[in-house]
């Protein structure tokens, strides 16, 4: 039998609730370490052993100097290195930052911001290193996770779709929110992953998988306002969790500046 | 100056997030003893500001991934206070059933994966489930019903999306609630065999005194809503917790510490404080089994507070159940409300402590500012003055760096703390004064 691949798992700025969707992926849990060895895993496990390994997941966004040291030591020490959640791939929430002054966002958070060291950005894993895959997801689906390291044991390519939250809404037979209760709902330029769940409780997707591929953001965005919805609502929902991918950064950035040439303002 | 012998021993492991604990010797004895909290600082309070108030429950549950329910619960309880809302009894009682969902997860995931190994010098959860299969099995499916139920009632496990401030999006599905039923009447039964389990371990002996502080309800074991009180005697509303708790900034940490603000005192939160502060509250099969067991230093023994999850596992199966029995819904799934300027804060039990949120909004309903502190950050003094004890309790019986180092990491999985919630990183390391 050949030997096992090394797997290990590595935390940058996040939640943990991407790698915990590898311990929620309980009925399977006991059978994934059948195939693949957890040679590091500081989350699950006591005995952390040291690189090469076969495949690293990365968790979490880059946020200060050592964590962009970090990553090239993970990345020298890995195979194949694959991004999961909206953070490691997009720069997560916290790159909200990235409009802000950060400075100031310390010192409004901490009493002693002079112990506090951290960059003005926090940007995704592939902006520092060569990434192999990106698993999308505020948080990941844990059972597209559980197909990569399948796919990786047998020698295949994960089989994760690309298509648009959309398309799995008419699969669910949801009623369209958009079209029934002219809602902003992002379900038309978010990757499937989440199962179409907002949609199904009522709700407008808020895009926590990110753009999918193609994006026709633009296109959506001018029906929400041809609908009545102002920039004022469609910039927050674009700046979440996926604020930085660059389909809704770009689209987040036009209405601004639209919003503000209106108003007269500098943008 | 530190001397040159300085003991690196690995990161803190098992635990949410990373961190580490930096061990000041002096001659011999223990001086001094931090919890490194080197989490990268997402600066959520920050981020928040501007926002429509309504995405306060979405962003906040990403603070945490294990406990993404709390955020959120303490997030609308505040909001709502702020604007007034009233919510009914029908989405009142869903809010508890949802967070049963997030205790029952969180709890099992606890108790089998990263706090049951110590036990048997197991490296992790799947090691131990090579000695104790069907022990583990057990506690992967509570850990799992838990997350299904947060999935019918949330939309998912992490990050759910059906809270809202006034109420929820929708309710959820009849049919899949009452699916979950039988699951949830084996779960009862199972989560007491898991307690019996776990209180059969041999436990390291030690007793600390300490100043539980709880949530507390007169009629219900505290969640969602309640006074705060203390085993010494404290009880006051969520609205005063500024001026009975304050926050510290400390150089070894990106979390803030807090401490009682008139003593400076250190207290603790979480299942052990919540047990003794609500014992006579505990769902009736949680009361026998406490009653069975026996455990009258549960009060004081931190390695014990696996037996006080075990506890509240139970109670969250039960009363899970029961609203489950029960589920009818009527009216509305969210209270309409109009956006007003105000303030509004709340406390609500994370599965490891209480979880405070306050938040000041303007008129058009967007935030000016928040303030969230987690409950890793409020035992983090407790943390580490029981460190300090205990080592210098386990210097005197001559046990060695590595055995201590070892010790070390244990005492702190007993807290559960949550490191991405304060704030990474976490590595032990031991710096002798000379």
């Amino acid at each position: 039998m050949p030997r096992k691949p090394r797997l290990a798992v590595f935390k940058f700025a996040s939640c943990d609730g991407c790698q915990l969707s590898l311990l929620d992926a309980e009925d399977d849990l006991l059978a994934i370490c059948d195939r693949v060895e957890i040679a590091n895993f500081a989350e699950a496990s006591s005995d952390l052993q040291p690189g090469p390994y076969d495949v690293a997941l990365v968790e979490g966004s880059i946020t200060t100097k050592e964590d962009a040291e970090r990553i090239r030591r993970v990345r020298v020490d890995s195979k194949y290195l694959i991004t999961i959640g909206a953070c490691a791939t997009a720069g997560g929430i916290q790159a909200l930052r990235n409009w802000g002054h950060v400075d100031e966002w310390v010192s409004a958070v901490y009493p002693s911001p002079e112990f506090i060291s951290t960059l003005a950005t926090s940007s995704p894993i592939a902006d520092h290193v060569h990434v192999d895959f990106a698993l999308h997801g505020c948080p990941i689906n844990h059972h597209q996770l559980v197909d990569i390291l399948v796919a990786l044991t047998e020698g295949r390519q994960p089989r994760i779709p690309s298509h648009s939250v959309c398309l799995d809404c008419k699969h669910r037979g949801t009623v369209c929110h958009v079209v029934a209760r002219g809602i902003p709902c992002l379900g038309p330029v978010t990757q499937s992953g989440c199962g179409a769940i907002c949609p199904a409780y009522d709700r407008g997707c808020y895009g926590c998988y990110g753009p999918s591929q193609p994006a026709n953001t633009n296109s959506l965005l001018n029906q929400f306002r041809v609908l009545g919805r102002s920039p004022d609502e469609l910039v927050p929902l674009l700046r979440n969790f996926n604020a930085t991918a660059p389909d809704f950064q770009r689209a987040s950035e036009q209405l601004t500046i639209l919003r503000d040439s209106k108003q007269g303002t500098p943008s | 100056m530190n001397s040159p012998d300085m003991i690196r021993v690995p990161i803190l492991t098992r635990v949410e997030g990373e961190g580490g604990v930096t061990v000041h010797l002096r001659d011999g004895t223990i001086e001094k003893v931090e919890l490194n909290i080197f989490e990268p600082p997402r600066l959520f309070e920050a981020l928040l500001r501007g926002r429509p108030l309504e995405d306060t429950p979405d962003i906040t549950a990403r603070i945490c991934g294990i406990c993404p329910v709390a955020y959120q619960m303490s997030s609308v309880h505040a909001l709502e206070a702020a604007l007034g809302i009233q919510i009914t009894p029908s989405i009142r009682q869903l809010r508890r059933l949802l967070y049963c969902g997030e205790w029952i997860e969180s709890h099992a995931l606890h108790m089998h994966l990263l706090h049951a190994p110590d036990f048997f010098g197991a490296a992790s959860g799947i090691e131990l489930a090579q000695r104790f299969p069907d022990e583990i099995k057990r506690g992967l499916n509570l850990k799992k019903f838990g997350n299904r139920l947060l999935e019918v009632v949330g939309g998912r496990a992490i990050h759910p999306i059906n809270v809202k401030v006034g109420g929820f999006h929708r309710w959820p599905d009849k049919t899949q609630m009452a699916e979950l039923i039988p699951h949830f009447e084996w779960g009862m039964l199972a989560a007491m065999d898991a307690t019996r389990w776990v209180s059969g371990f041999s436990f390291p002996e030690y007793e600390q005194q300490y100043e539980f502080v709880s949530v507390s309800h007169p009629d219900e074991y505290p969640m969602n809503e309640g006074e705060i009180v203390s085993s010494n005697g404290l009880r006051i509303p969520a609205s005063e917790y500024n001026q009975y708790f304050v926050e510290t900034h400390v150089s070894h940490s990106t979390a803030l510490h807090a401490v009682r603000r008139h003593e400076n005192s250190s207290y603790l939160l979480g299942p052990l404080a919540r047990v003794n502060l609500n014992r006579d509250r505990l769902s009736p099969m949680s009361r026998r089994l406490d009653d069975d067991l026996g455990c009258p230093d549960l009060s004081c023994n931190p390695f014990k507070s696996i037996v006080a999850r075990g506890l509240e596992l139970v109670h969250a199966y039960q009363e899970a159940l029961a609203i489950l029995q029960q589920y009818n819904p009527s009216g509305p799934a969210c209270v309409d409300y109009r956006p007003r300027q105000g303030s509004g804060c709340a406390a609500t039990e994370a599965p490891r402590g209480m979880l405070f949120h306050e938040y000041h909004v303007d008129a058009d309903g967007k935030i000016v500012s928040g303030q969230i502190i987690p409950p890793t950050s409020q035992n983090q003094e407790q943390i580490e003055h029981d460190l300090t004890d205990y080592l210098t309790r386990r210097i005197a019986t001559g046990a060695t760096r590595e055995e201590m180092a070892v010790d070390c990491e244990r005492l702190v999985r007993t807290y559960d703390p949550c490191i991405s919630c304060s704030t990474h990183f976490l590595k032990l390391r031991w710096e002798e004064a000379t």
